[in-house]
């Protein structure tokens, strides 16, 4: 209710003239920035756990070494009280600190650039409504030679398009505003989006899936198979608001993403990323090789699901509305890299929990009663039961993620 | 000294099925609610693991989800003359712990009371006059009516998904379902479970003798379900885990399943598990509550003050806890005087085992609730005239396991261990099956609870002692029912029958029902009830009391679906009625 007489107020206010657009007490100035704030899902990363919303310190793992978040309340001294409006906009954008130092790309400033000043001013005029914590981060603990800020120059050079977003006239209002938050605030390519050597991202395979500490976040292009091609624009506008839906469940940092950020967005906007995710150009997907189905792994895996699955997720991979995802047809499933769904086997995994959805229902570990050669081929059998294809998986791909020191199987009791 | 902690507007103790329904009813009236839990906390994902949840050894027989007699026990006699000596290991009831409370470890079994059962002393002296009643009994109305429950029945089948055939809609008698239950105003959300052998076949009997079986009502999801509050639940998998475990699968009905998700969402509720609960604290007049104080693990004690108290323990803690707090007048039975432990009450059991030649029951596929059953001779469906007792009792067939240490069906003389004994599993195991009359329990004046003279708990205060016995009047009814369950066996030819009745004295050594009732009784008249109407103390207004402990005599039922129906009903009528005017809800 009180959501419906917010969401209310701030209609009636949008309607009034853009009057003051970088007044600081704007009601309306603070209430945009504090959704483009909830579409960034800023909290994510500037919140250590246990710690004061958005006073930082979460550290972020790079290929090059660990990050620090920094403290974004207006604490003068800590935080970013003491920053000029410039100096907040050259830190989102452009990616230079206050001090005129370069900043590290864990801020997706190549994101934010496409953004337009009055959002970026806007989410400032939020953050300044934030009681200041006192929380001094050093965000920099990089091991040399990454820690040399001058590094980022290089790093800009190839990695930083900085070409502004304009609207595409032949496009509809709508797939605009949906490139403008996936390119954007929403920076969905952080994740889903390959990187190259550099950390930067691929741009020839934009959206196409990536591994990203130690999750593969799936293809959301629209392949038939392993993207979300056969998804319906309402399928993922259902999925990105509540995050359990009949063919998918949110899990993982989805899950964090669902709860804390497209789960509190308008219907419109992510009506509006859905149709801009269902309007890319598909890869081409690449030709895995099936196995059989009366290939050894494949016979020894379906015994394993049907043993230990089949309850949850039934006998054909159906699965269970709104509780269970499906795993038959699923993209995630049958994505390139199976890094996320061994993970799930091994580790378990929870749901999103929505205001629609509030179930977040958890799904066990099995990492202590499954050996390597065991959840290879369980997952072997998933990515090619039921119609689903995509390559095998091996023992030794399992032990990778496994990290080589996971439980010993036979020492199955340690359950607790 | 306790410390004092910020006041809220309401305090519950407890948080089982009736803590949570009050708890998100309460806070979605805007209220500031805390609830305390003396034991863990507990949810699906973390508790009740598919990987391990089934353990027999674990839940069933260490008994893993229930209270530790070293936490709290209670002493027990047959009858004034005896002395009373403290359980010092649960067996015939066994209460549980941790959030969830009962909600974790039932079978399932939703039912509701029959209307007659809810003003019964009212019904049999219409029917057969007063002189029919046993002078020895105690039996009285509830104060409520069926008619005014039944909205918060199908309020709380929805929430919990039941899954059933209705019998009567608005009236109308509904083909296979139970001609004798009250009117419903819905059907039930989820239509009945797949039946297994055991149940099809008792169903064919009983109708074959004249009898009019039905699926039971059960809690565990015939299919997938998504409750009113937006908690979704999986078809139940028929692995027969269910009492004494946690569900794994989302499939039995639970507050873990069906309620906390949403409470725990909300930013006005807080649970603080692991919080005992000593006492509830009433200020200088004795007529009002201030608060509780409570116990942490590490022993400190904390004053919780509120504007609301709401006793939701399990039932038996629920008495005692009025007792330690002084809020209403103990029962004695020497006096007939006194409301607060009176009218405790039970559940009277019998079973008949059926042994067959050529019959293969698959025990193994089994839930909790999943059965059949026939109310002919429940409640008041039969005449009781020249039968010499009142009451009746529900038939059963509800294989709810066949689970490996616990379900090893065996014959008569079989020895208890051995060769024989293992030939005779093995023979029996899938070819034998039982069925049960759970009967009522009609109060008497001797049957009660007060606190112990000589036994304190760990923090010195004293224990709760029950009294209780079987009186003639149920062992009578429970025999004439027993009778009817073996004509039912009769007419299913198995080559053995074994009918185990219920004898006196009652003892609390083997397992028979967690099903004790009564002891903080409701009613209409303060002289013999604890509760007015709305579950609310006569005595002192800001305090209500749910569960079982309301019920003034025992019908043959599970207890669970009018449990969950007074919750409903008193949270509406704190909501619609005691906010807006905080006071007495009925005039002495």
């Amino acid at each position: 209710m009180m959501r419906a007489v917010a969401t209310a107020a701030l209609a009636a206010l949008s309607l009034a003239a853009p009057a003051k657009a970088t007044d600081q007490q704007s009601f309306e100035q603070v209430q945009r920035g504090r959704y483009l704030t909830t579409m960034g899902d800023c909290v994510a990363c500037h919140t250590a756990p246990g710690g004061k919303p958005f006073a930082g310190g979460l550290t972020i793992a790079t290929p090059f070494g660990n990050l620090l978040s920094p403290n974004i309340t207006p604490d003068a001294a800590t935080g970013i009280g003491a920053f000029s409006d410039d100096q907040f906009v050259n830190a989102v954008q452009n990616g230079i600190g206050s001090r005129g130092q370069r900043l590290y790309p864990a801020l997706p400033y190549p994101y934010y650039h496409k953004m337009n000043r009055t959002d970026v001013l806007a989410i400032r005029a939020y953050l300044n409504t934030l009681d200041p914590v006192s929380n001094a981060v050093e965000p920099n603990q990089l091991p040399f030679p990454f820690n040399i800020r001058m590094s980022l120059l290089f790093w800009n050079l190839i990695n930083f398009d900085r070409t502004p977003l304009t609207d595409d006239p032949d496009q509809s209002p709508q797939w605009n505003r949906g490139r403008y938050i996936v390119e954007g605030p929403a920076h969905c390519g952080a994740c889903h989006t390959p990187k190259t050597w550099l950390g930067g991202d691929d741009n020839s395979q934009a959206l196409k899936g990536a591994v990203l500490q130690g999750w593969f976040a799936p293809d959301i292009t629209p392949d038939a198979r392993k993207g979300i091609g056969g998804w319906s624009e309402d399928e993922l506008v259902a999925y990105l608001k509540t995050g359990v839906i009949a063919r998918s469940s949110a899990s993982g940092p989805m899950a964090e993403v669902v709860v804390n950020s497209t789960s509190k967005l308008a219907d419109a906007d992510l009506r509006a990323v859905a149709i801009y995710l269902k309007g890319l150009k598909p890869g081409t997907s690449q030709s895995s090789r099936p196995p059989s189905a009366d290939d050894p792994h494949m016979l020894a895996g379906k015994a394993i699901y049907k043993d230990s699955c089949a309850a949850c997720h039934r006998e054909e991979g159906d699965g269970i509305a709104n509780l269970f995802p499906r795993l038959k047809g699923s993209s995630l499933v049958q994505s390139d890299d199976p890094t996320t769904l061994i993970r799930m086997v091994l580790e378990g995994s929870r749901a999103a929990a929505t205001d629609a959805r509030p179930t977040g229902a958890a799904m066990p570990s099995f990492a202590w009663r499954f050996s390597d050669g065991q959840v290879a081929d369980l997952v072997t059998y998933i990515r090619n039961g039921w119609g689903n294809s995509a390559s095998s998986v091996s023992a030794s791909a399992v032990k990778d993620v496994r990290g080589g020191n996971g439980p010993d199987p036979v020492k199955a009791g340690q359950v607790r | 000294m306790a410390r004092k902690l910020p006041s809220k507007d309401v305090v519950i103790i407890g948080l089982g099925w009736t803590g949570a329904i009050l708890a998100n009813e309460l806070a979605d009236a805007g209220l500031d609610v805390v609830a305390i839990e003396r034991g863990p906390w507990r949810d699906t994902a973390e508790s009740f693991n598919v990987g391990y949840a089934p353990d027999e050894l674990r839940f069933a027989i260490r008994l893993d989800l229930f209270l530790r007699p070293a936490q709290e026990t209670l002493t027990f006699r047959n009858n004034l003359n005896q002395t009373a000596l403290p359980i010092r290991q649960f067996g015939s009831f066994l209460p549980g712990d941790g959030v969830g409370g009962a909600g974790v470890h039932w079978n399932g079994q939703n039912w509701r009371y029959h209307p007659t059962d809810f003003r019964l002393r009212s019904h049999l002296t219409e029917r057969y006059g007063a002189a029919a009643i046993p002078d020895d009994l105690t039996i009285q109305d509830w104060g409520v009516t069926y008619d005014e429950l039944e909205p918060f029945f199908d309020r709380f089948e929805k929430i919990a998904g039941i899954s059933g055939k209705a019998g009567n809609l608005k009236g109308a008698i509904q083909p296979g379902g139970n001609p004798f239950e009250g009117p419903r105003s819905d059907e039930y959300p989820l239509p009945p479970m797949q039946m297994t052998y055991a149940p099809t076949l008792f169903a064919e009997a009983a109708r074959s003798v004249g009898y009019h079986p039905f699926p039971t009502p059960s809690a565990n999801a015939s299919a997938a379900y998504t409750n009113p509050l937006g908690l979704s639940m999986a078809p139940c998998t028929y692995c027969g885990f269910c009492e004494r475990f946690g569900c794994a699968n989302y499939s039995k009905a639970s507050p873990q399943v069906n309620v906390l998700p949403v409470l725990m969402r909300k930013s006005n509720f807080e649970a603080r598990t692991d919080c005992e609960v000593l006492k509830i604290n009433l200020d200088g007049s004795g007529k009002r509550a201030t608060g509780v104080t409570y116990v942490d693990t590490s022993g400190e004690e904390w004053e919780q003050p509120g504007d609301l108290v709401i006793c939701c323990a399990f039932s038996l803690f629920n008495v005692r806890m009025l007792l330690l707090s002084g809020i209403g007048k103990p029962y004695d039975p020497a006096t007939n005087e006194g409301v607060v432990g009176r009218n405790y009450s039970y559940q009277t059991n019998s079973s008949v085992q059926m042994f067959f030649d050529n019959k293969t029951f698959n025990p193994f596929i089994a839930s909790g609730a999943l059965g059949q059953s026939a109310d002919d001779f429940n409640g008041d469906n039969f005449d009781h005239t020249g039968l010499g007792f009142i009451g009746g009792a529900g038939m059963n067939c509800v294989p709810t396991n066949g689970r490996p240490i616990q379900t090893r069906p065996v014959p008569p003389g079989t020895p208890n261990w051995g060769s024989a004994w293992k030939k005779a599993t093995k023979e029996s195991y899938s070819s034998a099956f039982s069925m049960t009359s759970q009967g009522s329990s009609y109060t008497t004046r001797g049957n009660y609870i007060d606190l112990d003279p000589t036994y304190k708990d760990r923090f010195g205060r004293p224990l709760m002692r029950m009294t209780f016995d079987f009186p003639d009047n149920d062992i009578r009814m429970s025999s004439y029912v027993n009778d009817k369950l073996l004509t039912i066996a009769k007419a299913m030819n198995p080559r053995q029958i074994v009918a185990n009745k219920t004898g006196r004295p009652y003892s609390v050594v083997p397992y028979s029902s967690t099903h004790n009732v009564g002891g903080a009784i409701m009613g209409a008249d303060p002289k013999t009830s604890v509760l007015n109407k709305y579950l609310q103390s006569w005595d002192v207004p800001n305090v209500f009391v749910m569960g079982a402990s309301a019920y003034p005599q025992n019908a043959g039922y599970n207890p669970t679906g009018t449990v969950g129906a007074l919750a409903y009903w008193a949270a509406h009528a704190i909501r619609t009625q005691y906010l807006k005017n905080p006071g007495p809800l009925v005039q002495a």
